[in-house]
């Protein structure tokens, strides 16, 4: 009886090796942990970028991962660690500046890395300008604007960003974003500042000075948000009349809620999101095929197809089609659209990583008042 | 004489071996049988929470950043008088220029941008200009070729920082932590006016803390009194009313509290529906302190209300009885006879809700607005967003001490042997 035991453990436990060792070859499948932002946009890039990109390449296995709202923190600690479980991380262009200072992510070769235009033309010229940097390759462009009350105000909304700071025209509640970077150049531009010149007023203590001061005259008329999703939240509850939240969630407010909000575009804030990817990956020239694949014209067309950001690509802008399911043009709800994009302003991302740590002490102190 | 005798007579077991040894045997296979039940708690504790500790309270002092990357730079600039009101010589610029080249190549530069930014705005930008363009200077002097490419590098204020960093420890983060600096002479300022911060928020979370345990305190005394002393039957049912929302999801419960409290929320409606305010008078009762309090109350409440029941069902009725028969009048007897016999249960509750409460992060961030704010938030923002993970030590490290001076006061006051947590 014993030595029969013995024998079904050994022929079982000789199953189990031959069954490890069989499985061998299937797994060879690649797993890319692609770290996003989770929700609506990290569906509209499985759409856009991954499905089709597993469905060319049977031997490559998607992992989505939707830690990028921590995505500095953690690749910080795996590179302590030495521990590299991440392929490749969405995130925002101030952000991938100091993974890039801290060498936590490879730099690109643009031309090299990433796939021509259709007809040729080479990233580094096809991508807007300013996008590309270091270590950085972009995806979106999204923006930073304003949105309101339809129901709030007997005449018409407000129509420049100097109307945003005007409590007598427009009463009313205000939810702007908790943090100085972007409401300190609305603030200036609202008090007269000339647009082109704001970074060099702020690099003055009068100009931040007077920047805090215009939003003295707003503040105790102010909530502030944090989370993406709460802006929107405060128009449709009525906790406040006037928003600064991304253009892709007013939009869906808007278009897929049917709340009774409208946009204002002057002087909206551009933004840039896109991939870096981890020194330590595993998994190198997988990913880099990846990201080639996922940021060549036609996926970042497509991806505005389940969102409205805009893609960072010229040669993109026309193959932007309808909405894959409300079919509404998208078009004209792309932050780059000529008709929205009038008064626009790119952050100034040096001058930020110079000085965020210093105004953001600032500001919570200024908030805290 | 009698006792010398004894003395001196050696004692032994029935097989002969001395009784001290076998005494001393038997101790030591208990005590290493003791060990080692004890061992893997003690590891566990020890690898996931103290190392873990003591690795971040190092990084509040640690700063060898600087001068393992500008290794070149850091042992010239020690000779270099930063009271000269010269800037150093040409060897320390080559030297940097060097530095800068090979700091590129490692991509480990702009580390040395970010540390130093912390101290002065603008030397990110600084060594990341540098870093792209330094390498392309052709030939000496690297003085004047430095300087062209940013004319930081002829601000003497520039060198004098590096030099004050390039030491292996530095106390910077600690002195930032209470709204100081060092100035670029050495010695200590405060911060500018419009920067501090810290020290009023440590004492905003030290007293809204100090409040909430009160609070939970008064509002969950009677709760746990009516648990303890009610029939079994229906306190039962209170006792599920009490853990049916520990149990729940904290985002909801505060959620929750959102929609409860916003000033088109549940209560603002009721408020305008019974006429008690006007429809533009609503109250903003969240996204401020006032919300924080309410919902981190709520929170905290079965922290409080669960080891007091345990204090109080351990007290006999037959006391309250005694006091009663000796002339108390219901008031007396439950000052001075059943209050005093609870003391244990209100120290545990107290101390574990003031805990948690300091070190409260989800809730205050979710519902404090600004003036709800905890320093926690600015905990895991230095962590988080900042990346200034030598700041988050330093505000962590102030916190525990903080925690450990109180526990410390609290044990020589109440005695900790005083508590019993169930």
């Amino acid at each position: 009886m014993r030595r029969m035991l013995k024998y079904t453990t050994c022929a079982v436990a000789g199953a189990f090796v031959l069954g490890l060792s069989n499985t061998g070859p299937a797994q060879a499948d690649t797993e890319l942990v692609v770290v996003s932002w989770g929700g609506a946009y990290s569906a509209s890039q499985q759409k856009a970028y991954h499905d089709p990109y597993m469905k060319e390449n049977p031997g490559i296995k998607i992992l989505n991962d939707d830690s990028a709202s921590e995505g500095l923190a953690k690749l910080r600690a795996q590179a302590e660690a030495d521990n590299w479980t991440w392929d490749l991380v969405d995130m925002v262009m101030a952000d991938a500046i100091v993974a890039c200072d801290e060498g936590l992510v490879i730099e690109i070769d643009y031309d090299e890395l990433l796939a021509p235009a259709p007809d040729g033309t080479l990233p580094s010229a096809d991508f807007f300008e300013g996008t590309l940097r270091d270590c950085f390759i972009p995806q979106i462009v999204y923006s930073t604007t304003f949105g309101y009350r339809t129901d709030a105000f007997d005449g018409d909304g407000p129509k420049t960003i100097a109307d945003i700071f005007d409590l007598e025209k427009f009463p009313g509640k205000r939810s702007l974003e908790k943090k100085p970077i972007g409401n300190l150049e609305w603030a200036l531009i609202a008090d007269g500042v000339s647009p082109d010149q704001v970074y060099d007023v702020l690099s003055t203590p009068e100009g931040v000075n007077q920047a805090f001061a215009k939003l003295d005259t707003i503040k105790d008329q102010t909530i502030w948000w944090v989370k993406g999703a709460v802006p929107t939240q405060h128009l449709a509850d009525g906790e406040a009349v006037i928003a600064s939240a991304y253009n892709g969630r007013l939009f869906s407010a808007i278009e897929e809620e049917g709340q009774p909000i409208a946009m204002m575009w002057d002087w909206q804030v551009f933004d840039l999101d896109g991939w870096v990817i981890p020194t330590g990956t595993k998994n190198m020239d997988e990913v880099k095929k990846f990201v080639r694949y996922a940021t060549d014209t036609q996926r970042l067309a497509d991806q505005a197809k389940y969102i409205s950001y805009g893609p960072t690509r010229k040669s993109s802008a026309p193959l932007v089609g309808k909405h894959a399911d409300l079919g509404i043009e998208m078009g004209p709800h792309m932050p780059t659209d000529p008709g929205n994009a009038k008064n626009t302003l790119l952050f100034n991302y040096e001058w930020w990583a110079d000085h965020r740590a210093e105004l953001d002490e600032r500001f919570q102190a200024w908030l805290a008042q | 004489m009698a006792q010398m005798t004894v003395a001196s007579e050696v004692m032994t077991t029935a097989d002969g071996t001395p009784l001290k040894v076998s005494l001393r045997r038997a101790l030591r296979r208990s005590k290493i049988r003791a060990v080692l039940l004890v061992a893997p708690l003690f590891l566990f504790i020890l690898i996931t929470f103290l190392i873990p500790i003591l690795d971040m309270t190092f990084r509040s002092v640690e700063n060898s950043v600087v001068s393992r990357i500008l290794h070149r730079t850091v042992p010239l600039i020690q000779e270099w008088d930063d009271s000269s009101g010269k800037l150093p010589s040409e060897a320390v610029f080559a030297a940097m220029a060097a530095d800068i080249v090979e700091g590129r190549e490692t991509r480990e530069i702009g580390k040395v941008g970010t540390r130093l930014n912390y101290e002065v705005a603008g030397m990110s930008s600084l060594f990341r200009k540098s870093g792209r363009k330094v390498k392309n200077i052709e030939e000496p002097p690297f003085k004047e070729a430095m300087i062209d490419i940013d004319k930081k590098w002829g601000d003497i204020n520039t060198w004098r920082l590096i030099k004050r960093e390039s030491r292996n420890l530095t106390p910077s983060y600690y002195l930032a932590a209470i709204d100081m600096k060092l100035g670029f002479d050495g010695g200590i300022e405060m911060q500018a006016d419009e920067r501090r911060i810290y020290v009023k928020l440590f004492i905003r979370t030290l007293l809204l803390s100090a409040l909430i345990t009160g609070l939970c305190l008064v509002l969950g005394y009677p709760i746990a009194f009516l648990l303890a002393t009610l029939p079994t039957r229906t306190s039962n049912l209170l006792m599920i009313l009490v853990l049916l929302p520990f149990w729940t999801s904290l985002l909801v419960r505060t959620t929750s509290w959102i929609v409860l409290l916003q000033q088109e929320g549940v209560l603002n409606d009721l408020f305008v529906w019974f006429g008690l305010i006007e429809d533009d008078q609503r109250l903003r009762m969240i996204h401020n302190q006032f919300g924080t309090i309410i919902a981190m109350t709520h929170i905290l409440l079965p922290f409080m209300v669960l080891p007091l029941y345990s204090v109080m069902k351990t007290i006999p009725p037959s006391y309250m009885r005694a006091a009663r028969s000796l002339g108390a009048n219901p008031f007396t007897a439950f000052v001075r006879v059943y209050v005093p016999n609870t003391v244990a249960g209100m120290g545990a509750g107290g101390i574990l809700v003031f805990i948690i409460a300091i070190g409260y992060y989800i809730t205050p961030a979710l519902v404090g607005g600004t003036s709800g704010t905890l320093i926690s938030n600015f905990i895991a923002y230095h962590m988080q967003v900042s990346l200034n993970w030598g700041l988050a030590a330093a505000l962590g490290a102030i916190l525990l001490a903080i925690v450990l001076v109180l526990y410390v006061l609290y044990d020589k006051i109440v005695g900790i042997d005083n508590m019993k947590l169930g």
